[in-house]
């Protein structure tokens, strides 16, 4: 029980509610969608990236579960406004969180707020709905800027 | 599988003859699987995930150990007395797979690793010799991927199409776009004999004989059927018929594909090799009979063996009684589940097996099942391998309970339960 409270903790629980930077992103010139068959799990990221490769602005739609849905939510505020060399970094040190031993202990100074998900990490067939939102993030940070257009 | 609503022309007497759920003594069947014993998470363990695989009775567990330790030669191959002991037991066991299916000879009965192994073969053998270029294969919109991928592929290859029978909102087949679908193009059908995502039973027997008016050959996916009912492929008039033994309280890795002997002696071998022929040259290869056509390599021996046993404890237990029982058990859960008000039940047809597929608002199927696991239940989350139906609902994904005659209504509380606090955690 105690680590299901440790999974469902009340961060996550809040952002699952009340996702931040919920919905379409109308300004984007850069999107990916991310899917994991193996649960149906779906998410839409929109990234809008300035010429210097800063993040200007974030958003996500699609449908998860809680743990999917509030990293998505707690992602979009942990890299908007960082560069893609630091979200780049952001994403390594989430990897390696939810994927380290369950006796390792958590470096808050480095992930931050991102350790609410420190549980996940007893739960080995959840990983995958944390990890979502950052490889398709990382994914569409990848891809050319999309051309704007006028039509 | 639930029985139809009573007719009212029903004979008084009918009801009377009805067996008894209570004839089957629940705890005395939970103590033949040993894994039942066990606690998860400082909890009795409830297994509600039949759908994906069933447990395993000791006496499936002995017959493999016996044969591992007795009898384990290749077969068909040898002289020697232990490769005739392997050869008499795995020829045994096709046969006790035959009559188990009412077939008219155990040639038609070919060991494959499961249904979609041999739904493969099928797409090949026959598929690809019958199905030619504007020609249509007609399935569900309720099936496995196991039973739409292999026609996409074949479509593909021919230039053929998939056409979809609808399901409607209960989660039943819409049979007046079935006969309407059915065309001078259909070279066959595909249909699942029980949906794993719905527990919607399908009118096989209906479904054959229209498609047959038409000439038009029938394939019944019964890897949920064969565990919850009796199958009697003559009585059907099927012409292929696939379950896996897994499913039916067997091993992994075996299953069966049943074929009509004119069908199967017209079709090509799946895989080339070893014991499917009767004489090669550098240049040439004939072909063995059917089965062994279709059995290339050294086959699951002890799989075969495994299933056997398991048809044969199932038999002892009655697939009848095994049917009432159950029908009993789906009845109980739908009416608790239904006392949760956040909780949707998805397919509710008048015939079903006992699979209980439900969505609970705010709450997504993964932490359903996570919570639930936390108590020492076990239920299937996810779209079921099978997307397009999920798509039909509009969920991505469902939580999935699916019974077998060794679960009980404790089992059913315990679930009911473990629901009512999945709002306790997620707040």
């Amino acid at each position: 029980m105690s680590e299901l409270r440790e999974l469902y903790q009340q961060v996550i629980l809040d952002h699952n509610k009340t996702p931040r930077n919920f919905g379409k992103l109308e300004c984007a010139n850069r999107e990916q969608e991310g899917y994991n068959p193996l649960c149906g799990d779906h998410l839409h990221v929109y990234l809008q990236v300035d010429d210097d490769g800063v993040i200007e602005d974030i958003r996500f739609e699609g449908s998860g579960c809680a743990i999917s849905k509030a990293s998505a939510s707690l992602m979009t505020d942990a890299v908007k406004g960082r560069s893609s060399e630091e979200a780049e970094a952001a994403f390594s040190s989430f990897q390696a969180l939810v994927t380290s031993d369950v006796d390792s202990p958590v470096d808050e100074g480095q992930v931050g707020k991102l350790a609410v998900f420190a549980g996940v990490r007893e739960f080995p067939m959840r990983i995958k709905c944390a990890t979502l939102a950052w490889h398709t993030m990382r994914a569409a940070l990848d891809q050319q800027t999309v051309p704007s257009t006028t039509e | 599988m639930t029985a139809p609503p009573p007719s009212l022309s029903l004979p008084p007497q009918a009801a009377v003859a009805t067996p008894s759920n209570d004839n089957l003594d629940v705890e005395a069947v939970r103590r033949d699987f040993p894994i039942l014993q066990q606690t998860v998470r400082g909890k009795p363990l409830v297994y509600l995930d039949n759908a994906a695989t069933t447990q395993k009775p000791r006496a499936v567990i002995d017959a493999v150990t016996h044969y591992y330790e007795n009898e384990n030669a290749n077969i068909h191959r040898g002289v020697h007395f232990l490769s005739q002991q392997a050869t008499f037991a795995y020829e045994r066991a096709r046969g006790r797979v035959g009559k188990f299916l009412n077939a008219a000879d155990s040639s038609e009965i070919i060991f494959v690793r499961g249904t979609t192994e041999g739904i493969n073969l099928v797409a090949r053998g026959y598929g690809r010799a019958k199905v030619g270029q504007g020609d249509e294969i007609l399935i569900s919109h309720m099936e496995h991927h196991s039973n739409i991928v292999p026609w996409q592929m074949l479509c593909e290859e021919k230039g053929a199409s998939l056409r979809v029978v609808p399901v409607d909102d209960d989660g039943e087949l819409v049979m007046e776009e079935y006969e309407r679908l059915l065309g001078d193009r259909t070279r066959l059908v595909a249909v699942t004999h029980a949906s794993n995502a719905l527990g919607t039973v399908n009118p096989i027997a209906q479904i054959v004989s229209l498609a047959h008016d038409r000439g038009v050959p029938v394939l019944v996916d019964g890897a949920q059927g064969v565990p919850h009912m009796p199958v009697d492929v003559r009585q059907l008039d099927c012409d292929f018929y696939l379950f896996s033994g897994h499913k039916l309280f067997g091993p992994t890795g075996i299953g069966v594909l049943y074929g009509k002997r004119h069908l199967l002696d017209d079709m090509a071998p799946y895989q080339g090799g070893g014991s499917m022929i009767k004489s090669v040259t550098l240049e040439n290869t004939t072909f063995a009979d059917v089965p062994t056509k279709f059995e290339a390599g050294t086959p699951n021996i002890a799989g075969a063996i495994g299933l056997a046993a398991a048809i044969d404890y199932v038999n002892d237990i009655g697939q009848d009684r095994i049917d009432a029982y159950e029908s009993g058990l789906l009845d109980y859960a739908t009416q608790r589940l239904g006392e949760l008000a956040d909780l949707r039940i998805i397919g509710s047809a008048r015939q079903k097996v006992s699979v209980i597929s439900f969505v609970m608002n705010d709450a997504h199927p993964h932490d359903i099942g996570t919570i639930l696991d936390s108590e020492g239940i076990a239920i299937r989350t996810g779209h079921h391998c099978a997307q397009p139906l999920m798509q039909r609902y509009q969920v991505s994904a469902t939580a999935r309970a699916s019974l077998a005659f060794y679960n009980t209504r404790d089992e059913i509380d315990a679930l009911t339960d473990g629901l009512v606090r999945v709002h306790e955690v997620l707040g």
